[in-house]
């Protein structure tokens, strides 16, 4: 997908597969850019499954959980689902000291999620 | 502070103007110093969060990136502990009016998620009356 450049895009079957480019989502520019990025895939090319995997991320803020959060709510407004995977476990503690793993639908693996996705 | 100082084994003082590139560089320095001293990945990680949390929000949030304006950052280190302190020039904040981001109708919209992880993640968080400074301990683990 052109015009991305923290996202990687991949689709399985009408899921879409995001990765992201930077280990260490850090820089406030960055992060504003990763949320733009998120937020047109929803509002701009209307995908409606969504699938964050978030293998390569070693690293997070809370300015980045704030974008996924209005990535979540506008996935809600488009009628949309949105699903988390492959977190490593420092970081799903992060998701879990700030109660964010009762609001994202959080999976173990990809596979999971997209057999979900299915369901 | 109950240590004298030359129980520090590294020491550093700076103001820098607000800009993120500093806060980084600053940030950088003490993770490489933690890691030569062979702290544990998760401790490290744990300072990584609340050091870069203490940092956008002086940078971002108290002096609203004005290069004129300055943050001023003391850290130490001891074989037992590190000791961070930022302070930034703007009007500061209340600490309780900060709302709690674990209630459930606050998950959505709450700003002091940063403030939170900070003291989850140190052993010692505290602001200062006016709320532009803020002091953070973490006390190393052994095992």
């Amino acid at each position: 997908m052109s015009g991305n450049r923290r996202l990687e895009l991949s689709e399985v079957g009408d899921v879409t597969v995001v990765r992201f480019v930077d280990r260490k989502i850090l820089d406030v520019t960055n992060i504003h850019e990763l949320g733009k990025e998120l937020f047109a895939l929803v509002e701009e090319q209307n995908r409606k499954k969504l699938l964050l995997n978030f293998g390569t991320v070693e690293f997070l803020s809370s300015e980045t959980l704030g974008e996924l959060i209005k990535l979540e709510k506008k996935v809600k407004q488009h009628q949309g689902r949105l699903m988390l995977t492959n977190i490593k476990p420092e970081i799903y503690e992060v998701f879990a000291i700030t109660r964010l793993n009762k609001l994202f639908d959080i999976r173990d693996e990809e596979a999971e999620a997209l057999a979900a996705f299915s369901a | 502070m109950s240590m004298s100082l030359d129980e520090w084994i590294w020491q550093h003082e700076e103001s820098f103007p607000s800009r993120t590139t500093d806060a980084k560089r600053l940030l950088e320095s003490v993770l490489a110093r933690l890691e030569s001293e062979n702290w544990f990945p998760h401790d490290i990680f744990g300072v990584h969060l609340a050091l870069e949390e203490a940092l956008v929000n002086a940078v971002k949030h108290g002096n609203k990136f004005d290069e004129a304006k300055r943050v001023h950052f003391i850290v130490r280190l001891s074989p037992e502990k590190l000791y961070v302190q930022v302070r930034d020039e703007g009007p500061g904040f209340k600490l309780e009016e900060v709302p709690d981001c674990t209630e459930d109708e606050n998950l959505e919209k709450c700003s002091g998620r940063g403030i939170m992880l900070m003291k989850n993640f140190m052993t010692f968080v505290e602001y200062n009356d006016s709320g532009n400074m803020v002091t953070m301990e973490k006390a190393r683990k052994r095992s």
